[in-house]
């Protein structure tokens, strides 16, 4: 396995290079950009200037108006966004977010340096919209907008996983997200997009979820899930789809019920909703969770979102509960509300287990599931055997979102040590609110993109081969769904052997059932304990 | 390229006080013209970029959160990296502009090959900026004997607290010494260390020097080139009561020094040096960790064209039916 | 979202900060004050011991090289640049002609916000009736 990874292990390089940023310079190689959006998808959602091109054209066929058009949505958003105005003023470039980016760590790409990848907007701003700019030119950092620019803001803003790990060190708080946000609405104005983030918006948009399943596939692939718990653990459990009038509207990423191992945690939230005898719903309307419309701007990601609230409305449930997901609770926590809100149909959410108040999310309704279990365990009204786990020895990879958006950093592991027997943490430097990205968020995880997903992972994988061989970890858990699903390459890549779980997953291997038969096999139809070879 | 940028602006705005002073002689344009506009152009300026700032809303609630949210009673959340009352957004914010909070969790990142990543903590840069940002703030405090009359006993214990070491004559103050430290610290950061010098611009470098310039100058007045300072405050006090008349008994390194505070403040609300107020601003930085709970209006939020329920039932009725969901109509 | 109910009076306060020499100067009364240190009007006395304008910015570095002067090196005579040589003295020789502290040194220190050293040692003369115990320090 050494040699292999070996032989492949990508070089990375910290010189820089003798020209200055400020020229811009951009080279399409395979495996390090996205495909651009296909023009069905960028049509089906009304958005302009959809065409066929290549990053790798010369010509990207852009609208005769293309700096026109830029430059007034620039003046737009920095008229709409305090944050954006500010924080493309007030950097002193000290550097101290040089460092923190992943995809820095793991390039040796100078203008994936936070400080850069931000000047690169930056530079514009200065030249077009203030004094100094205007008047000392390059001397102040004032750059022309040009095509060259703009390829390299398609490069470089679509090479960062807003995962918001440099805001957390810099002084003023500056939240390279954010500017990666503008920098994307702005290329998309134009048509500049990739199809990993338009073509999951689309279906989602249309059908109600990212990967563009159907309702009656939705319904089929429950049924299936309710066959393998029954096969697994004895029991019957009931699953209701759209239906009217229950209490709690149950909402997660389409992955969990699609893709793996996302699917192991999918039958963890199913026994655990059957356990507790939860009054729930799940809905075909609203059966996403996540939102990469957050990925394109502001107003995509409201359109996918109006779904939750709606749904809610129609089916009038009095609270929301939320699944395992990373940017779907960026846009919960920090959105929805806006954007959709207020909620005033909705009741202030109540557990109907423990009767606990969830009285910090008065106002947004919609419970995270780790906050939900974590309140069920402290009131003992589960029955677990951490044991069950014992083939694992588990770590927890905080998910971007949660930790920097929420702050939700010891639900989740409340839940682990409640689960598990064996619970390693990472490095300090490298979770919590320091955590390091997937490499994957935002919008780029693509196949086609994979160098530098590894090259983004590589932080995180290398805190995962630390407590591998430090403790003999094996799994990583997280609470995100493009964590589930990209981390497993990464980790094939910089880590073999360490898989990865959703932590519901673990719930559901723990949580002993009432009238369940006796568990041979955990969710994965594993042996439950570690083979001996 | 940037440094060198840098080094002949100062050069050339030296020599421009030069002739200005020794040559043509021209005292009322950097005594008096000169000075005036400089702290026109600053407060116009430094309002007008805040109130810029001011007339963009903040349309979502985005703190950057490190620390605990407030969720269940039982988990300990963390008031001032996850705030959520103002009296933690008021703790965050007073530890990280007069502690630099953030600065102080700097890490440097180093990889030991082959593939295995090394944090170490890294405090000097929040050193170096908190040396030069509080030395900074002394001196300027210090300079307030030049602009008020009575001279308030702060200022006055101020500066003996400042020269508490020192017993001889001429008095270097702590703060002069910090400052010229940090100044060189802060500079040569940005040559030394490459990947600082690739992100530095000409204006990085322009703006240290011109404090530098101004440091070494007062520095050089107060220990070897001495002005008579009683008359540089009957001059500061003529221009503050608005009967401008140029010094008597200075030289031409207090032309110098003057001139250099005269850039420094004009180009403060053109420059990054807004970052001062910005901090105050920072969206970040300034709201509570409550966004579940607290419902935040965005001014703008326009509507926006939804894929409603009745057309995607319209759709898909046919195979939901099929497969016995329930649909609104039949 | 605006906060103006914040920025507005914040941009109040700072420019109540940057203006607040001329309204303290205002208050005072003192925005147009200028120190008045009492010459000796005897004609006698009208010579220092060395030319006003040097005085008037070196004084406390030649204090100092006297102190040294007298302590160190037990030179109790200073030759000027006047050619005349004088008592190394602050009571004898500076005094003499500046006889009142507060009307003199204290017009221009109280004006620069300077606290001196000197009288930690020294007593000056007016503040003792005279007799020997004002001939204390040299």
């Amino acid at each position: 396995m050494e040699d292999v990874s070996k032989q492949k292990a990508l070089k990375i390089d910290y010189t820089l290079p003798i020209k200055s940023w400020m020229e811009p310079t951009v080279e399409f190689r395979k495996g390090t950009y996205g495909y651009p959006g296909a023009s069905k998808h960028v049509n089906y959602l009304g958005l302009p200037f959809p065409r066929e091109w290549q990053p790798t054209d010369k010509d990207w066929k852009l609208p005769e108006n293309w700096k026109e058009i830029i430059l007034r949505g620039m003046k737009d958003r920095l008229g709409r966004y305090r944050s954006f105005r500010l924080f493309l003023d007030i950097c002193v470039r000290c550097g101290a977010c040089a460092d923190k980016c992943h995809f820095f760590i793991g390039s040796g790409d100078p203008k994936n340096m936070p400080v850069l990848r931000a000047e690169l907007l930056r530079s514009i701003y200065r030249r077009y919209f203030t004094l100094s700019g205007k008047v000392f030119g390059k001397l102040a950092g004032a750059r022309e907008l040009t095509e060259e620019v703009l390829k390299e803001w398609f490069y470089y803003f679509y090479q960062c996983t807003e995962c918001r790990r440099c805001s957390v060190f810099c002084p003023y708080g500056i939240d390279t997200c954010e500017i990666t946000m503008m920098a994307r609405e702005l290329l998309n104005l134009i048509g500049l997009n990739i199809n990993w983030i338009v073509e999951p918006a689309s279906k989602s948009y249309r059908t109600g979820n990212h990967l563009g399943i159907p309702p009656h596939a939705f319904k089929s692939t429950v049924d299936f899930a309710i066959d393998e718990i029954k096969e697994i653990t004895g029991i019957q459990v009931e699953v209701p789809i759209n239906r009217k009038g229950a209490e709690i509207l149950f909402i997660t990423p389409s992955a969990d019920y699609f893709a793996s191992p996302h699917w192991y945690t999918f039958l963890g939230y199913l026994l655990l909703f059957h356990e507790i005898g939860l009054d729930y719903t799940w809905s075909t309307y609203a059966s996403e969770g996540g939102n990469f419309g957050l990925f394109h701007s502001a107003d995509l990601a409201k359109r996918l979102n109006a779904k939750i609230y709606s749904e809610a409305k129609r089916l009038g449930v009095k609270w929301i509960l939320g699944g395992e997901c990373g940017h779907m609770w960026r846009v919960i926590h920090q959105y929805m509300d806006t954007f959709n809100g207020p909620a005033d149909f909705l009741e202030e959410p109540i557990s109907p287990v423990t009767g606990t108040h969830f009285d910090h999310v008065k106002s947004t309704k919609m419970v995270h599931i780790c906050e939900f279990t974590a309140d069920l365990i402290k009131n003992n009204k589960l029955k677990l055997d951490p044991n069950r786990n014992d083939k694992w020895k588990v770590t927890y990879h905080d998910s971007c979102n949660i930790s920097r958006g929420m702050g939700l950093l010891e639900e989740p592991r409340y839940i682990l040590r409640n689960v598990c027997t064996e619970f390693y943490e990472m490095p300090e430097n490298t979770i919590k609110e320091r955590t390091f990205c997937c490499g994957s968020g935002a919008g780029l995880g693509s196949d086609e993109n994979m160098e530098i997903r590894l090259r983004g992972g590589f932080p995180r994988a290398n805190a995962v081969k630390y407590v591998k061989e430090q403790y003999g970890v094996n799994l990583l858990t997280c609470i995100c769904a493009i964590d589930r699903a990209t981390l497993p390459p990464l980790l094939e890549y910089w880590v073999p052997g360490v898989e990865v779980a959703g932590v519901h997953e673990l719930v559901g291997n723990a949580l002993v059932l009432k009238g369940e038969k006796e568990r041979t096999t955990n969710l994965r139809g594993e042996p439950l304990t570690p083979s001996e070879n | 390229m940037g440094l060198w940028y840098a080094i002949s602006g100062i050069l050339l705005l030296i020599f421009f006080v030069v002739i200005g002073i020794e040559g043509i002689g021209l005292y009322s344009l950097f005594a008096i013209f000169i000075p005036y506009a400089a702290i026109l152009l600053f407060v116009v300026g430094f309002i007008y970029r805040v109130l810029k700032w001011a007339s963009s809303p903040v349309p979502f609630h985005i703190p950057t959160v490190s620390g605990q949210q407030k969720s269940l009673p039982w988990i300990k959340a963390d008031n001032i990296n996850s705030p959520y009352t103002t009296g933690g957004v008021v703790k965050r914010l007073a530890l990280e502009i007069l502690l630099f909070r953030s600065l102080l969790k700097n890490e440097k990142v180093e990889i030991d090959a082959p593939h295995r990543l090394l944090f170490r903590t890294s405090v000097l840069l929040w050193l170096g900026a908190m040396a030069f940002h509080w030395s900074l703030l002394v001196i300027l405090l210090r300079h307030l004997r030049f602009f008020l009359e009575p001279v308030p006993s702060v200022v006055v214990i101020l500066q003996r607290v400042d020269s508490i070491f020192q017993n001889l004559l001429p008095i270097l103050y702590i703060s002069d010494l910090i400052i010229v430290i940090a100044l060189a610290y802060l500079f040569l950061r940005r040559v030394i260390y490459p990947q600082v010098k690739y992100i530095s611009l000409p204006s990085d470098y322009f703006v240290l020097l011109t404090i530098a310039g101004i440091a070494l100058s007062g520095v050089l007045m107060r220990l070897i080139f001495k002005v008579d300072l009683v008359q540089v405050k009957e001059w500061v006090m003529a221009m503050l009561s608005f009967r401008p008349m140029p010094p008597k008994g200075v030289s031409l390194l207090f032309y110098i020094h003057l001139f250099f505070v005269s850039l420094l403040i004009a180009y403060f609300p053109l420059s990054k040096l807004m970052h001062m107020p910005g901090i105050f601003l920072s969206p970040t930085k300034n709201m509570r960790n409550t966004s579940r709970n607290d419902r935040h209006i965005n001014p703008w939020n326009h509507p926006v064209k939804v894929h409603t329920y009745e057309e995607y039932e319209e759709e898909f009725r046919n195979p939901m039916k099929e497969v016995g969901l329930p649909v609104e109509k039949e | 979202m605006y906060d103006k109910s914040k920025i507005i009076p914040a941009l109040v306060i700072f420019l109540g900060l940057a203006t607040y020499p001329i309204w303290h100067n205002t208050v005072s009364g003192k925005a147009r004050y200028v120190p008045k240190p009492e010459l000796p009007t005897d004609k006698a006395k009208k010579e220092c011991v060395e030319p006003k304008t040097f005085i008037r910015v070196n004084h406390k570095t030649l204090l100092e090289d006297w102190k040294f002067s007298v302590v160190r090196n037990g030179i109790r005579t200073y030759q000027a640049s006047n050619k005349k040589a004088y008592t190394i003295s602050l009571n004898r020789t500076c005094m003499n002609c500046h006889t009142d502290k507060t009307k003199f040194c204290d017009q221009c220190h109280t004006y620069m916000g300077v606290t001196n050293k000197c009288w930690d040692c020294h007593i000056y003369p007016k503040q003792l009736s005279p007799g020997p115990l004002a001939m204390r320090g040299p």
